[in-house]
């Protein structure tokens, strides 16, 4: 069964349709790149996956379970939103971390807050927290900033800060975790290190969805990628196949700007 | 020598009574003023418009208005509607400005945590909910820092023309340092005519602007670990 299925989402800002039809699944512990130029849909997809924005039509589904429906307002109610959110894990392409806390309290705190509404938390307490730090310090080893535990953003460059993130989101154990252009925001040198540590989730079989502009990083590290163009999905398939032959003309055309650049 | 003299021990001991009635205004003021302001902050950002422009208008008419014409609005207004009185003598008085200050300030506030608010990301906001943060858990554990380090300047401008602002209260004859030191040239104490001690509480608004200005710095400062 696949993670995660979406089915006919669609999404409009006032009149103009920026989301249509779009339908595809994602299964265990794959990767899935969506590639496609500037103002194609591809952020706000994401952006109607975690709950940022509302989709007008359309059905998203995890392991199963229907966690949005624009049909069915019972699936809509904001007092479930936020639980629902937690199935989906996201990277910002500007980071986004929170400058008064350290790279630690980044990743941990939403953990802590969480862990406050389980019952037996105030018995327990130390040892809870205990346990989210080691997780947290953790985490941020396997992003290589062990020793960056207690810098605040500001002290760290903008591939620190963006490994910083994806260790925050790790926390909560999403079961998709999703990119949003992770590397846009980040000087060409920097790069490296985010993809290198984007490609390593992707050898531990993390189920992801990658919006990227980086073609050849796609081809490498997705299964399956999709293109969009226009608010529809134009092609999707085997990621080496899209993109190195796709099939058609719009994304031939896209592919090609790439390869002139 | 002067300082010594038996004038201006006397002059010294009724401003310092005046000071002290300064020194109250303005934190009652605070004290009321800081909580309120950020209560009608959210009424000019709500979602539902009505309240939005209610809010809005007020603001307006609170800002565009002199604080003196407030006070006497406040003061004599009611009880000549003969809505409520404020008691007699200085403790209606104060109660009357204190109410006014409270009220004039909470809207000047209001504004300057508005600007704090919007000027926090919405990327912040963002990251909290995808992250499974309540909206209270947002607002305090993210929004709200930051949020206070933006504002901390323009709050410490504010801040500090409260100090001066607490001398208008003399309008409706409340005795502040001024006023105080006032009434030496009108003639109290046995003491007419005398010039100084007006100018001499000049003193005591510099030194009293110059310990806010100092806390004001420090707070600026500890802020400053982050960015």
């Amino acid at each position: 069964m696949a993670v995660l299925e979406v089915k006919n989402i669609e999404k409009h800002f006032g009149s103009t349709r920026v989301l249509e039809n779009i339908s595809f699944d994602l299964q265990e512990g794959q990767a899935l790149a969506i590639i496609g130029s500037s103002g194609s849909g591809k952020t706000t997809l994401l952006r109607c996956l975690n709950f940022l924005e509302k989709p007008d039509r359309g059905q998203i589904i995890v392991r199963g379970s229907k966690l949005f429906d624009a049909a069915d307002p019972a699936t809509q109610r904001e007092s479930e939103i936020r639980k629902k959110r937690l199935h989906f894990g996201l990277v910002f392409q500007s980071f986004h971390l929170f400058p008064q806390y350290t790279a630690l309290k980044n990743v941990t705190l939403a953990r802590e807050l969480l862990a406050q509404e389980q019952e037996g938390f105030k018995s327990r307490k130390k040892q809870i927290l205990a346990e989210i730090e080691a997780e947290g310090r953790e985490l941020l080893s396997r992003m290589g900033l062990a020793e960056r535990a207690g810098h605040y953003p500001h002290q760290l460059s903008g591939g620190q800060q963006q490994r910083v993130a994806i260790a925050r989101a790790l926390a909560l154990h999403p079961d998709i975790l999703c990119f949003d252009e992770p590397t846009s925001a980040l000087d060409p040198e920097l790069t490296g290190e985010v993809l290198k540590v984007i490609r390593s989730l992707a050898e531990q079989k993390t189920t992801m969805i990658i919006v990227t502009h980086e073609m050849a990083f796609a081809r490498d590290v997705a299964d399956q990628v999709i293109f969009m163009d226009g608010g529809v999905i134009v092609e999707q398939g085997d990621a080496e196949k899209v993109i190195g032959n796709p099939q058609q003309e719009r994304t031939r055309q896209f592919l090609s700007r790439y390869s002139e650049r | 020598m002067f300082f010594m003299s038996a004038e201006f021990q006397t002059v010294v001991s009724a401003l310092n009574e005046g000071f002290i009635k300064t020194v109250e205004l303005f934190f009652l003021t605070l004290i009321g003023a800081l909580p309120l302001g950020l209560v009608i902050s959210f009424g000019s950002m709500s979602r539902f418009a009505p309240l939005r422009w209610l809010t809005r208008t007020v603001v307006w008419i609170i800002r565009g208005t002199p604080l003196v014409l407030q006070i006497l609005i406040l003061y004599y207004v009611p009880p000549l509607m003969k809505l409520f009185t404020w008691g007699g003598g200085e403790t209606g008085r104060f109660t009357a400005v204190t109410t006014a200050f409270i009220i004039n300030y909470a809207f000047y506030f209001s504004e300057i945590y508005r600007g704090g608010i919007q000027g926090v990301p919405a990327g912040q906001q963002e990251a909290g909910q995808v992250l499974g943060m309540t909206g209270p858990q947002i607002f305090f554990r993210i929004t709200l820092l930051q949020m206070i380090k933006r504002i901390v300047p323009p709050m410490s401008n504010e801040i500090i023309t409260l100090v001066k602002d607490t001398s208008l209260a003399r309008v409706i004859a409340l005795q502040e340092v001024i006023w105080m030191g006032e009434s030496f040239m009108k003639g109290n104490r046995g003491y007419a005519g005398l010039i100084w001690p007006l100018f001499f509480t000049a003193v005591y608004y510099l030194a009293f602007s110059g310990v806010v200005t100092i806390l004001l710095n420090r707070l600026e400062k500890k802020l400053s670990f982050f960015r």
